[in-house]
């Protein structure tokens, strides 16, 4: 019980940035679908249901036209095509941890996955735990956040507005420890070119999935020119 | 669209989503039986993509920011390298959040009154 209560602890700690991205941005979310004219019932079981912030922002738009579900799914498949990703990093990691692994899959948003890839656990607690609660605590802040910002609505207007910030800076703030300890930057540049490039040529609809289509390519050219200077 | 409409939107996209998160352990996980050892491929794009994509994911933050017109993306850069710097300088993560977003917050309340004189 002790032990756990560490893992839980250094999982709160961990996740903190976080509870403030999420419940923000959960805020903005529960509020848009409130001006959608939805009951709290709305955002909050999207939230718990999809959790997966883009996905439900597009949802609750198409909630408003005609029931079309091909479109829902196609949508749906695209916005997070980029998860699939996040999943072939983690298949080591979140491979062989039991019953936790669903729900592992299941939390593997952009925010829990870059925490608890990047997060080194202390050798002393375990690796799983703390991914789990992490994952629970992540689900959570935005459970809450999409609840109040659909059950409060118009009293809160956009006074949380700037607070969302906070995602950018984590991801600021995490890729640049990622680059200053890495040996080879290629894939972080390549990360930030390849993106730049796919937004202005495609657009904001599906330039991640170009992005990441062309990193699996990159990848594919180096390991068969490695391949071929070794031989 | 009826509830039951939405409700069945709904369960698609829950479903939808969760397979996009689903589908590499479900082809990769457990090759076969027994053997359970990733295709070395497979095995060095999950450790070659994890950089990449917080790259990515940096640039798409900003996806929404008009750096041509309006304010120009002013706070967002000035918070960032705001961020950056403090970062640099103390290495933690929690006080370089807190300066960065209040930065942002000070840069975007100044941008904002400036826009209405």
């Amino acid at each position: 019980m002790k032990k756990l209560d560490g893992e839980f602890r250094f999982a709160l700690e961990k996740s903190m940035p976080v509870l403030f991205g999420y419940v923000t941005l959960g805020l903005g979310y529960g509020l848009y679908m409130h001006n959608l004219g939805f009951s709290f019932w709305y955002p909050t079981l999207m939230a718990l249901t999809i959790y997966g912030g883009s996905v439900e922002f597009v949802i609750a738009n198409m909630l408003v036209q005609h029931f079309n579900p091909f479109n829902v799914l196609l949508i749906t498949l695209v916005v997070g095509f980029r998860q699939s990703f996040y999943a072939i990093s983690m298949l080591k990691q979140y491979g062989h941890t039991g019953w936790r692994k669903w729900l592992l899959i299941f939390g593997l948003t952009d925010e829990t996955f870059v925490i608890n890839h990047y997060t080194k656990v202390p050798q002393e607690m375990s690796q799983v735990k703390v991914n789990t609660w992490i994952t629970l605590l992540d689900w959570g802040y935005w459970v809450l956040g999409a609840f109040l910002g659909g059950f409060l609505g118009s009293i809160l207007q956009l006074q949380v507005k700037g607070l969302d910030f906070v995602m950018t800076a984590l991801f600021i703030v995490l890729a640049l420890d990622q680059f200053l300890q890495e040996k080879s930057h290629v894939s972080s540049i390549s990360g930030v070119l390849i993106t730049i490039a796919s937004l202005l040529a495609v657009g904001k609809t599906y330039f991640l999935v170009v992005t990441l289509l062309l990193l699996v390519a990159e990848y594919y050219y180096l390991t068969k020119r490695r391949a071929k200077e070794e031989k | 669209m009826t509830v039951v409409q939405q409700i069945v939107s709904i369960a698609i996209a829950a479903v939808a989503n969760f397979f996009t998160r689903y589908i590499p352990f479900l082809i990769f996980g457990r090759q076969k039986t027994g053997k359970e050892e990733l295709s070395p491929f497979i095995e060095g794009l999950g450790n070659f993509l994890p950089p990449a994509i917080m790259g990515m994911l940096v640039v798409y933050c900003f996806r929404n920011v008009h750096f041509l017109s309006g304010d120009f993306g002013l706070p967002e850069i000035i918070a960032s390298i705001i961020t950056i710097l403090v970062h640099l300088r103390k290495r933690s993560m929690c006080l370089s959040l807190l300066v960065g977003t209040i930065s942002y917050n000070c840069v975007g309340e100044f941008c904002f009154l400036d826009k209405e004189e």
